[in-house]
């Protein structure tokens, strides 16, 4: 596999192998030296189009345990500021030969384009409103760590759908290893044809009992100004996950920043069931099994493996 | 066609080219197909001094002195087509077409006259605009060349340009075009001013509360990718708007690029109310559907967007029995540098008018879902939208026409364009039938290299 562009590149198989090594990263990230020389002197590049806490810190974190040399690029301060465009900011990276880049951009596409313009490999961490590939990845890997296989599971989206391309990601993921999703919000903020995704589609939360898992997105206070709903109380009062509409065996996802009080009230983020502790620590094994997948001789893509079953698998050895 | 006057108060020749040569040809046992004049079946055909001099069974209609001899053997002689609606760019951005390129494409298409919007740089919305562009097509154009000028100043949607003075230094009629009118009172202003001045109001429906920021089609795949979608409605509804202003006022208007299954409803139900209605439609509406921007080529990115299954289903049904007047490429090209962009910050536009008959000859006539005939009427007939005499393959008639092989297959882009830009949607594709001449306002126009002669 030479990309990790959009979710629908992984078959199941795919995702259980990458996620499979995530879990073996996770066991030396409880070691002190948390390093493994595997892309000892490769060159990583985050190419950072929008603001980013978690996506950002952990592909630097990953790329650093896994000994490549890494360079973060955001817009401000380069020259994107000063109108570059984005074919000729990735020229340019690619001169320094970097093994891999990590793009986080506002449109829709962008790391498809830039995997025609670079010989790199290329990560998509977030394209405008469309996917988000490695979050529906370490999402899987959270709930395997908790649930086991994910078949036959209920997983509710719960938000701005419409906004969102974890949820457009998460729905592709989890169905693809044999979750039931529904994805529900106000009708203003579901997308229409949202259905073609795969899910069922509610309006109210009135279903939610039957979830195994509830996910929660992020509610942006823009959404009221732009008249998609008429306050934050009318949202608060049909959306907002809290120790009500929560069940106690229901577990909670959120890919965060959380707007507490918001989407989440107080009491479910801090309760035990909340697993988005649990989504930020697999943020950073599971981008190191990707880096892994791409750049140091992972698995063949499921094309390939069609092709031919001779196999052979590198696997991480501790530093 | 350049010396036809057009009535109402315009002075001006409608349609501007520079002079060239005039042609003395025969084309010999073509067949040839001319819905108007009840023509579909082989023939000879004389050009002599630029006009159709002489019809005659083949092998009946001997060369005169000078004049060049074609084999019309499996070859089409057709009338030249009319393109109401191209995107010529001048004046402003001569990077991305002009009139010599643009009318190189037009003639390459097999088209003899082509009318160009006024959505420039600045936008032809004053006389003095008007006059030079005029003149410059009198210097370049190598088909002629009708304009419009602007409904509103600067195209802002808030004051009426000079229609009057407009009209009499050559405006064939009025758009907007590239924005819709969006405020109804004005438009109405305009449909009243129209009684004074004359002129098609030409309208670029769409309602911006409704489209947004939307980038293509709303539906299943804008879902997908998660891009802002234009709502089909947000065409419909303006359509059916504008419909019942002009039906009021009783003025005359015609409907741009209809890409909406309910849009064509609106045009239909206005047209049995008798409104004073007329409808284009694009190739690419025609043959392609939202589908196609799976891809992110943002070559598939144009507005209005391409939509469903359902709605190209409708439009192809409209244009067959005629709801839909006549076919339209809406050409507009655009510099590599800004089509190589992410999707969402592309400009909208496909070029269209090297591959119009092509692209419906492939996708329409060869399936049987459209005949030759049909196809040909509604390519000419976007010269009546403007009050133009529409091409005819008729003795006394200024010779418009292209010769045309449709067993001749070729690639979309392979051996490159003659508009200045390459941003085509039907790019790589393979189509039949490929235009080999065009002679326009009897002179010839385009020839395609491999065209033999006759010795």
């Amino acid at each position: 596999m030479k990309h990790l562009l959009s979710i629908e590149d992984l078959d199941r198989d795919d995702v259980e192998r990458i996620l499979d090594r995530a879990a073996s990263f996770a066991e030396v990230s409880g070691r002190e030296i948390k390093k493994v020389p595997a892309l000892r002197g490769r060159t990583v590049v985050n190419l950072f189009y929008e603001a980013s806490t978690r996506t950002s810190s952990s592909f630097d974190l990953a790329a650093k345990r896994l000994s490549a040399d890494v360079e973060n690029i955001r817009s401000t301060g380069s020259s994107v500021d000063k109108g570059e465009s984005l074919k000729d900011t990735v020229q340019t990276l690619s001169a320094y030969d970097p093994a891999a880049i990590v793009i986080r951009s506002p449109r829709v596409g962008a790391a498809d384009l830039v995997a025609r313009w670079t010989p790199a490999s290329v990560i998509n961490a977030g394209d405008g409103k469309h996917e988000h590939p490695t979050q529906a990845l370490l999402d899987v890997y959270t709930l395997r760590r908790r649930l086991g296989p994910l078949d036959g599971r209920r997983i509710w989206i719960v938000g701005d759908v419409m906004h969102s391309r974890v949820a457009r990601s998460n729905v592709i993921a989890f169905t693809r290893m044999g979750a039931r999703v529904t994805v529900a919000g106000p009708p203003t903020l579901l997308p229409r044809g949202v259905e073609a995704l795969g899910c069922e589609v509610a309006t109210t939360l009135d279903g939610l009992g039957e979830a195994d898992v509830v996910y929660a997105l992020r509610m942006q206070h823009e959404r009221m100004s732009e008249a998609y709903v008429p306050s934050l109380r009318e949202y608060i009062a049909h959306y907002q996950i809290d120790g009500r509409r929560l069940g106690p065996r229901q577990l909670l996802m959120h890919p965060g920043p959380v707007n507490r009080g918001v989407e989440l009230s107080a009491e479910v983020i801090d309760s035990p069931q909340a697993l988005i502790g649990e989504q930020v620590a697999a943020g950073v094994v599971v981008r190191m099994a990707v880096l892994f997948e791409l750049l140091a001789g992972g698995g063949p893509s499921a094309s390939a493996r069609a092709k031919s079953s001779s196999v052979e698998r590198a696997e991480p050895q501790p530093a | 066609m350049r010396t036809v006057a057009s009535g109402d108060r315009s002075g001006a020749a409608p349609l501007v080219s520079k002079p060239a040569p005039v042609a003395d040809l025969l084309v010999r046992g073509a067949w040839a197909c001319d819905p108007r004049e009840g023509i579909d079946g082989p023939l000879d055909l004389l050009v002599r001094g630029g006009e159709i001099a002489q019809l005659g069974a083949p092998g009946s209609v001997e060369a005169p002195r000078g004049a060049e001899v074609l084999d019309g053997e499996r070859r089409h002689l057709l009338p030249g087509f009319v393109d109401p609606h191209v995107h010529l760019r001048v004046p402003g951005d001569e990077h991305e077409e002009d009139l010599d390129s643009g009318t190189r494409a037009a003639a390459a298409g097999g088209f003899v006259a082509v009318i160009a919007m006024p959505n420039t740089k600045p936008p032809v919305d004053s006389a003095p605009i008007l006059r030079s562009l005029r003149e410059a097509a009198a210097r370049e154009a190598r088909v002629p060349v009708g304009f419009l000028a602007a409904i509103t100043r600067g195209q802002h949607g808030s004051a009426l340009t000079d229609m009057a003075e407009l009209r009499e230094t050559g405006a064939l009629g009025f758009s907007d075009d590239g924005v819709p009118v969006q405020g109804a009172g004005i438009l109405r202003r305009a449909l009243q001013y129209q009684r004074l001045c004359g002129g098609v109001l030409a309208l670029h429906e769409e309602d911006p509360n409704l489209s947004g920021d939307g980038v293509m089609h709303e539906g299943e795949v804008s879902a997908l990718l998660g891009m802002a979608g234009i709502p089909a409605v947000s065409e419909s509804t303006m359509v059916a708007r504008d419909a019942a202003l002009a039906g009021y006022e009783d003025g005359r208007v015609h409907m741009l690029h209809l890409s909406a299954a309910e849009s064509v409803e609106a045009v239909a139900a206005a047209k049995a109310a008798g409104a004073k209605i007329t409808a284009e439609v694009c190739p690419h509406h025609l043959t392609l559907t939202h589908e196609e921007v799976r891809s992110l080529d943002t070559r598939m990115k144009m507005n209005p967007p391409l939509r469903s299954e359902e709605d190209r289903r409708a439009l192809v049904a409209a244009l067959r029995d005629g709801a839909i007047d006549c076919i339209a490429t809406d050409h507009a090209p655009h510099a590599p540098e800004e089509k190589e962009a992410p999707f969402e910050e592309a400009p909208m536009g496909t070029t269209g008018l090297e591959t119009a008959f092509a692209v419906l000859h492939s996708e329409l006539v060869r399936p049987g879902v459209l005949s030759l005939a049909t196809l040909v009427e509604r390519m000419t007939a976007g010269a009546r939208v403007y009050g133009l005499p529409a091409p005819r393959l008729a003795v006394g008639e200024p010779a418009n026409l292209c010769l045309a092989d449709l067993d001749a297959d070729w690639t979309v882009g392979e051996s490159g364009y003659e508009s200045r830009s390459e941003n085509c949607c039907f790019a790589g594709r393979t189509l039949s039938g490929r235009i080999l001449l065009t002679v326009a306002a009897g002179t010839i126009a385009y020839r395609e290299r491999a065209l033999a002669l006759v010795p």
